[in-house]
Parts: structure tokens; C-alpha cells; sequence
């Protein structure tokens, strides 16, 4: 492979090319970081290259290889991760002024470290909303991550770098987090996959928290294969996060070939109806895998105005010393929403969590009948860069907010969900939710696979968008 | 709901100097309209009558 096929490859093929002494860690390192010096500035994904630490890990994968060690299922994969996850060695500045005046982090992030001993790399941090309070990565201080398909265009968020990065090819695997839509929204808008596990079922540790009710991490990718195997060697218990869940591993990636054979699959309607590319989208997917039957979550818009205020008041009680000292320091984008959720009165709090108990139970009986459920991961395709207000279905929302309008009525009760993209030729990408029931990533992840088995879903490694804005970058 | 009474403005004011939030001038119109937004959201969850016997969704375990 040249040292752009390296860069670009997926993380299947790059594992077992390091594996079988095809390639080496270290070429396939220095193809990543030279693919990155010379996209990266066009794009505005990473924060933080960590090239000298990913040199070193690598050569370190070569030398086991050369000594006989077996490596492990990434080996030389290389990944970076949303800016606030730990790597030991940088600083952790979520997006954020205030945390980049932290001391660099002690340790890895459990995930990470559970990456790196599975053999990948970590190249580096990638740019997200501050603190992750938006759907857009539009950070003042950092600067807006730019979607690989149109560098007008918000990649969404708020791990908006990390979904860019992996579609522009400058990683096979990247890791964010979803308190509301965060990995959601980005895959969809950048056209990649996208893995939001069960609340719980991944360790947080190490990870800069938001609204600690809602928070969970998890990978994206460009194949269904990549994202089950990252998710993979991420699971187990984790004494270091408290909600962590005690449950063994339960690998995806062996059971992928097994697809949807035996699931029962509905269509949600009602508030996940859906309009123009959004409702088109899912009826793709519907139509692929035979399904017509339509089932529909009580009170969803409830449920997310619910979520919108329990994030609001943890994210404001969190950050509540900072607001009082130096609000000012704050990204213009989040400051004024921190400001006011730190003042919400506890009896909403409250009655929102006893309405998500409420709601939760509504749904698990809608699992009885099926195991899958689909909805669109968004309302659009991607916003511009700075656009206040999007057209949906004839009426003008705010286009921020109105980006989680899907995503947000899930995460509040911690359904698995991976995002799988749809792109018409010369459209911008949009995604699918795949929804599971509690604990059955695993089943979400075969219909992922047969549905890009089936060609319905691919995510290609962008090389340059449609827009005259990238021509200064090819 | 709130009632007819209820002035945002005045809330953010005095929720904030309760628990000693200083809100700058220029930053004072944003958290407001956020309050207002907020409180929208808030009113779709109070005005839905949940059983009695239904209780907040963490669970402590000592």
C-alpha cells in the first residue's frame, strides 16, 4: 500500500496488514500524520497531534511483532479522540479556555487505554463544542470543525472533529461522546458510522463529563466492522466510573455475519416522522430490509424537553464555580445556557427524572414487539457554518437545538444506537438511528453490517469536497 | 406553568444572587431569553400527570 492508501485504510485492513508484517505500525503512523499535516489545516479537526507518542507506541507494536508477541486486534491502528478524553501527557481542554489551563492528564481514559492495549495508536485530540453543550462544533475558541463533504458546512457535534476526522480519512477510528445527540448528530452529518452504546455499558472514565444523567462515550467509524471491533475491545466494568455496569464483555464484531436475520423491525412515527431527506432516508433503509410496520413512542417531544432541562441544570451545577468567577471565559456559544441552567429550580429537575422513569417504561414495551427500531439521526443534512435558522418541513426552527430533535428522546433513556449514513450522489450525507433495546448493541450492529453488506450504507473516505471553498485544499 | 405574575427577568435576578451567581450586564439578556427556554421545556414536563407512585429515574445504592 502507498502511504495515502495506508492513511486512508480501515482499521480491518491496517490491523491485519501490521499483523502479517505487511506493513508496519510505524509506516502506517507516519502515512496518518502526514495525511493529517496536510488536511487538518483545512478542516480544523484536531486540537492536539500527538506525534511523537504515537511514533513511539508504534515502533513499540513493530519491535513486539519482530520479538514474536502476538498482537492484538488494532494493532497500528491509529485513532485520535474528542478533546475530552484523557491522554496522558496533554491537557484535556473539552473544547473549552478554563480546562486549558489544567495540567496535562495523568493516565489515559479508560477507553483509550483499552484501545491502546488492543494495539491502536493515538495520534491526537479533536475539536468539540465547549464542554460539549452544542450540535455543531462551532467553538469560538478553537475555531468551527469544517464537514469533509462541504467546508461551508457545520460537521455537527458536539464531537464534530472526531466525526470529520474519520470521514476525511485522516483516522479509521475516533471516540466521542453523547449526552444528547453528540455522536449522533456529527456521524450523520459527516456521512460516517456512529456507535452510541447503552448508558453504562462503557467507562467514562477519564472523560470530561456534561450532564452526568445522560453522558456516554463511544466510537465512530467508516466500516461496521471497525466500529463493532472499537466497541469491542472498549467494553468490561470499570471500578474508576460509577455507572459503569457490571456486566461481562459481550463481543459484537463475531456475530456481525449473522444480520437481520430473526429481528423484528418497526419504523417509529410520529415526532421521529421525519421530513424531505430525513424521512427519505429512513424509508431507504425500510425498504431494504422489508419492513413496513410502524410503531410510535409516547410523549417523545416530552422526553426531549425533559432531557433539555436535566442538561441544562447538571451542565450548570458542574461548571457552576467557573460561571461564578469567569464567566466571561466561557464560549459565547454555551455561556448564556450554562448561566441559566444553573438557576433552574429542583422541582423540574425533579419531575423530569421521575417523567424519564415514566417514559422509559413506555418504551421497553414497545421492545416486547420488536427488537429494532428506526428513526433519522437528523432532521437535515448539514447547516451552513453559522446558520441561525433551518426550513423544516415549511417552518423556520432554530437550527442548533432543532439538530437533536431525534437524538435527544433516546439518550434520555440510554437505548443503544448506531447511525448509519445515506448519501445521494452529489447530496450531503444524512443517517439513520438503528435503535436497540437495552444491552443489545450487538443486534443494532448486525442490521448496521447487513445494511452495508447490502450497499444501502457506505461511508468512503472523503478526499475533497463539492464546495469552492475546499479547492485551496486538495 | 408559571402564573401571569411571573417575570423572568426578575427570577434570573434573584435565583442568581441566591446562590451568589454574578450575571454580567452584557450576559444578562442571553441567560434570560435561555431562561424563557428553558422554562417552556420545563412546562411541557410539569403540566403531564405522572402517577404518584412514580419515582425520580437515579437510583442510590449505598
Amino acid at each position: 500500500m502507498s502511504g495515502d492508501e495506508l492513511a486512508r485504510a480501515d482499521a480491518a485492513a491496517i490491523a491485519t496488514a501490521v499483523r502479517a508484517g505487511a506493513a508496519t505500525a510505524v509506516a502506517v503512523t507516519e502515512a496518518t500524520l502526514a495525511r493529517i499535516e496536510q488536511r487538518n489545516p483545512s478542516l480544523n479537526c484536531f486540537t492536539a497531534i500527538t506525534a511523537e507518542r504515537a511514533l513511539a507506541t508504534a515502533r513499540a507494536i513493530d519491535e513486539q511483532r519482530t520479538a514474536g508477541v502476538e498482537l492484538g486486534p488494532l494493532a497500528g491502528v491509529p485513532f485520535a479522540v474528542k478533546n475530552l478524553f484523557d491522554l496522558q501527557g496533554i491537557i484535556t481542554i473539552a473544547g473549552s479556555r478554563i480546562d486549558a489551563e489544567r495540567p496535562p492528564a495523568i493516565a489515559d481514559a479508560t477507553v483509550a487505554a483499552r484501545l491502546i492495549a488492543a494495539g491502536a495508536v493515538p495520534v491526537g485530540a479533536l475539536n468539540m463544542d465547549e464542554y460539549a453543550y452544542g450540535f455543531t462544533t462551532e467553538n469560538s475558541h478553537y475555531g468551527a470543525a469544517r464537514n469533509p463533504h462541504d467546508f461551508s458546512r457545520v460537521a455537527g457535534g458536539s464531537s464534530g472533529g472526531s466525526a470529520a476526522a474519520v470521514a476525511a480519512g485522516l483516522v479509521p477510528l475516533s471516540l466521542g461522546s453523547d449526552t444528547n445527540g453528540s455522536i449522533r448528530v456529527p456521524a450523520s452529518l459527516c456521512g460516517i458510522f456512529g456507535l452510541k452504546p447503552t448508558y453504562g455499558r462503557l467507562s467514562r472514565a477519564g472523560a470530561r463529563l456534561f450532564a452526568a444523567s445522560f453522558d456516554h462515550v463511544g466510537p465512530f467509524a467508516r466500516t461496521v466492522a471497525d466500529l463493532a471491533a472499537a466497541y469491542d475491545a472498549m467494553q468490561g466494568p470499570d471500578p474508576r466510573d460509577p455507572v459503569c455496569a457490571q456486566r461481562p464483555v459481550e463481543p459484537a464484531a463475531g456475530d456481525l455475519w449473522l444480520g437481520g436475520s430473526r429481528l423484528r423491525i418497526a419504523i417509529l412515527d410520529g415526532h421521529f416522522a421525519g421530513t424531505g431527506p430525513a424521512a427519505a432516508a429512513v424509508a431507504s433503509v425500510a425498504n431494504a430490509l422489508g419492513v413496513t410496520r410502524r410503531v410510535e413512542i409516547p410523549e417523545a417531544a416530552r422526553a426531549r424537553a425533559a432531557a433539555f432541562v436535566i442538561t441544562a441544570a447538571e451542565g450548570g451545577n458542574l461548571h457552576l464555580a467557573d460561571l461564578k468567577t469567569r464567566a466571561a471565559d466561557f464560549d459565547q456559544m454555551t455561556r448564556d445556557r450554562f448561566l441559566a441552567g444553573a438557576l433552574v429550580p429542583a422541582t423540574w429537575v425533579i419531575e423530569a427524572q421521575r417523567f424519564r422513569n415514566w417514559y422509559r417504561e413506555q418504551v421497553l414495551g414497545l421492545f416486547r414487539d420488536s427488537d429494532i427500531l428506526l428513526a433519522p439521526a437528523t432532521p437535515c443534512p448539514a447547516p451552513l457554518i453559522g446558520q441561525e435558522m433551518i426550513e423544516i418541513d415549511g417552518a423556520m426552527v432554530p437550527a442548533r437545538p432543532y439538530l437533536g430533535v431525534y437524538t435527544q428522546p433516546l439518550s434520555f433513556i440510554g437505548l443503544p444506537i448506531v447511525v448509519v449514513p445515506l448519501r445521494d450522489p452529489g447530496q450531503m450525507p444524512i443517517g439513520v438511528q438503528i435503535i436497540a433495546a437495552p444491552w443489545r448493541e450487538a443486534e443494532a450492529l448486525r442490521i448496521a453490517w447487513a445494511l452495508e453488506r447490502d450497499d444501502v450504507t457506505a461511508a468512503m473516505a472523503v478526499d475533497c469536497c463539492s464546495s469552492s471553498s475546499c479547492s485551496s485544499a486538495a | 406553568m408559571a402564573d401571569q405574575s411571573f417575570n423572568t427577568e426578575t427570577y434570573v435576578d434573584t435565583a442568581a444572587a441566591l446562590i451568589g451567581l454574578p450575571i454580567a450586564p452584557a450576559h444578562r439578556p442571553g441567560v434570560v431569553v435561555n431562561f424563557e427556554r428553558l422554562a417552556q421545556m420545563a412546562a411541557l414536563v410539569m403540566e403531564f400527570p405522572l402517577p404518584d407512585g412514580v419515582e425520580p429515574a437515579p437510583v442510590f445504592r449505598p
